[in-house]
């Protein structure tokens, strides 16, 4: 009956094997006997590389990943556009000019850096907002999108400038971080974000029904139910909060959030409380697997993972962009 | 329960005018009350303020004696069933999925649908003749089948009122008919249906009563054969009508073309319903 009963199993299947693959593959290649052993044996002779570099890398990028598929389905449920993304709607912009502030301003690591991050991830959100339904007295997406991208320049102009009279250890580890990847990520780092992450997604689901209907339009959510100022306010929150926390834990990493989603309805269907869970497997392995090419096809450089997941993305924004014009 | 309007106004910010001005109306379980009148007349303002998704600035909405404010959204759902004008879905749902969204409001944000669900969709397709529709998405379907795919889903979880905005916006005669048909067999099971239209012929032969609204104002109000008359329906749309009557006594409203004098006789000009005296 549900499209989704035969889909979770495959896909979190699929989610196994994207964590062991990434496991397997990096600046130096290991056989999966060898993880076994490293998993197994803390003295064997690669459990350092796996057990405190490449296993949190693999995970934290698994969290990351489906965290912001999720934020961007919700979004798309509630704007009713495919095109909607925490990145093109400015709140990764948002994020990260509040996480670039709290690091400029000395703030000490890590909860305070999350929360600047979420305050300006919230704050692009309400300036996007704003924008939009001054523009036009109904909520147009294309609008939508326009201011979106115009305060995620804005954000992007303000954090240059920052950085640009900022000291030379701060720009450069900040700009580092803006690249957006896994290199720094620890296993303090991964539980920082499962905390914070674990609330908005539980939410989210939560909302899963209410999503539905705010995708059929807000009057007709409204006759079946749903509260839909509450319901829209709720969203927002999750996803700036998610948002928020993968550029505190990652920096900023594009298109997941439009890739994913997209990937997915015809497959799940758009019902939220399959999709969801759906898409969070499906963005975790897509991001696990963007990051091994990442660190990958420059070895033993890295390219910035954001790079990956924008090669992919791009072209998929480009079709829905034409689809949705057509 | 009953729906009940009293001298609701609304005034949208900025607006020359108000958008409706001391209106009242209500509506019963096994009443069909239709609202017509020109574009711009506030008849969707109306419905909008009467399911309290407008908040009138004077005048108030009740439902079932509480002000429908007070009402919270899913009890209000579990109650009262809507069809808004316009509606586009931005993703492909089944038909099934689409109509069992009309349970939600009594399933919550948890409980999984049972069987008592699944068989009130397959009861309210039935009802609304697009039985059988389930797997279908609904980008299949034609605009007459849509429409009553979102009536079964007003209708799935059992609601004592039933509000529509123009159902029959774009439907050829035969798909209107059987939309008005169905309405008028939820009517007589006891359901009040208030729809909005502007099928004057159609809420001449099918409404109890009827609400003429223009510029935000109530015109008129009462049943079609004392509103509909020529020199009313004349003067709210603009436009000189006749107004005959069928062989049930309803009227028949005929807008005559550009210079047409009516014969003595051939057309009543008056409210007086001779069709059923001959």
């Amino acid at each position: 009956m549900t499209r989704y009963r035969f889909a979770l199993p495959i896909l979190g299947i699929g989610a196994i094997l994207a964590l062991l693959i990434a496991l397997v593959f990096g600046a130096v290649p290991l056989t999966p006997a060898a993880i076994v052993a490293a998993l197994g044996d803390a003295a064997s002779p690669h459990a350092a590389i796996i057990r405190d570099l490449r296993f949190p890398r693999v995970i934290l990028a698994f969290l990351v990943g489906g965290s912001l598929a999720v934020a961007g389905a919700a979004l798309q449920a509630m704007l009713r556009n495919p095109l909607a993304e925490p990145w093109l709607l400015g709140l990764s912009g948002g994020a990260s000019l509040g996480a670039v502030i709290a690091v400029v301003a000395g703030f000490p690591a890590g909860w305070s850096v999350a929360a600047c991050a979420t305050i300006g991830a919230l704050a692009a959100a309400v300036l996007v907002y704003r924008i939009s339904v001054v523009a036009g007295r109904r909520l147009d997406p294309r609008i939508l999108l326009l201011a979106g991208v115009v305060v995620g320049a804005f954000a992007s102009a303000v954090t240059t400038a920052l950085l640009a009279v900022s000291d030379p250890f701060t720009f450069y580890s900040a700009t580092i971080w803006l690249f957006g990847g896994f290199g720094r990520a620890s296993w303090s780092a991964t539980w920082h974000f499962a905390a914070v992450a674990a609330v908005p997604l539980l939410l989210l689901w939560w909302l899963a029904r209410a999503l539905d209907l705010l995708a059929l339009g807000e009057t007709t959510a409204a006759t079946l139910g749903i509260d839909v100022d509450r319901t829209r306010r709720l969203v927002v929150v999750a996803a700036s909060v998610l948002t928020a926390a993968t550029v505190a834990a990652a920096g900023v990493i594009g298109f997941v959030g439009l890739v994913v989603p997209h990937a997915l309805r015809p497959i799940v269907g758009p019902l939220h409380r399959g999709l969801l869970p759906a898409v969070f497997l499906a963005g975790g392995a897509f991001t696990v697997l963007a990051d091994m090419a990442a660190r990958t096809i420059v070895r033993p450089a890295e390219l910035p993972v954001g790079v990956i997941t924008a090669i992919v993305g791009v072209p998929i924004f480009a079709v829905l962009l034409r689809r949705t014009a057509a | 329960m009953i729906l009940q309007a009293a001298a609701v106004g609304v005034r949208y910010r900025g607006a020359e005018r108000p958008a409706l001005a001391d209106v009242s109306l209500a509506v019963a379980p096994g009443e069909f009350v239709a609202v017509a009148g020109p574009n711009g007349s506030g008849k969707t303002t109306l419905l909008q303020v009467l399911l309290g998704l407008v908040h009138p600035d004077a005048g108030t909405v009740t439902l079932d004696g509480r002000a429908i404010g007070e009402w919270n959204r899913r009890a209000l759902a579990e109650v009262i069933g809507a069809l808004p004008q316009r509606e586009e879905p931005a993703f492909p749902l089944t038909v099934r999925e689409a109509v069992l969204m009309g349970r939600w409001a009594r399933l919550g944000p948890i409980a999984p649908a049972g069987p008592a669900d699944e068989a009130a969709v397959v009861e309210a397709l039935a009802r609304c003749d697009v039985a059988g529709f389930e797997r279908r998405t609904l980008d299949t379907l034609s605009g007459g089948e849509w429409q009553r795919v979102r009536l079964a889903r007003a209708l799935v979880a059992s609601p004592r009122l039933l509000l529509l905005d123009e159902p029959t916006a774009a439907l050829d005669v035969g798909h209107e008919m059987e939309l008005f048909e169905l309405l008028a067999a939820l009517v007589a099971s006891g359901i009040g249906v208030l729809v909005i239209t502007h099928q004057l012929h159609l809420v001449a032969r099918y409404a109890h009563r009827v609400l003429l609204l223009d510029r935000g104002c109530a015109v008129s109000a009462g049943p079609p054969a004392a509103v509909f008359t020529a020199e009313t329906v004349s003067r709210v749309f603009g436009w000189p009508v006749g107004v005959m009557r069928w062989t049930d006594g309803s009227p028949l409203i005929v807008p005559l073309r550009q210079g047409e004098v009516l014969p003595p006789g051939a057309l009543s000009s008056t409210s007086s319903p001779q069709g059923s005296s001959s």
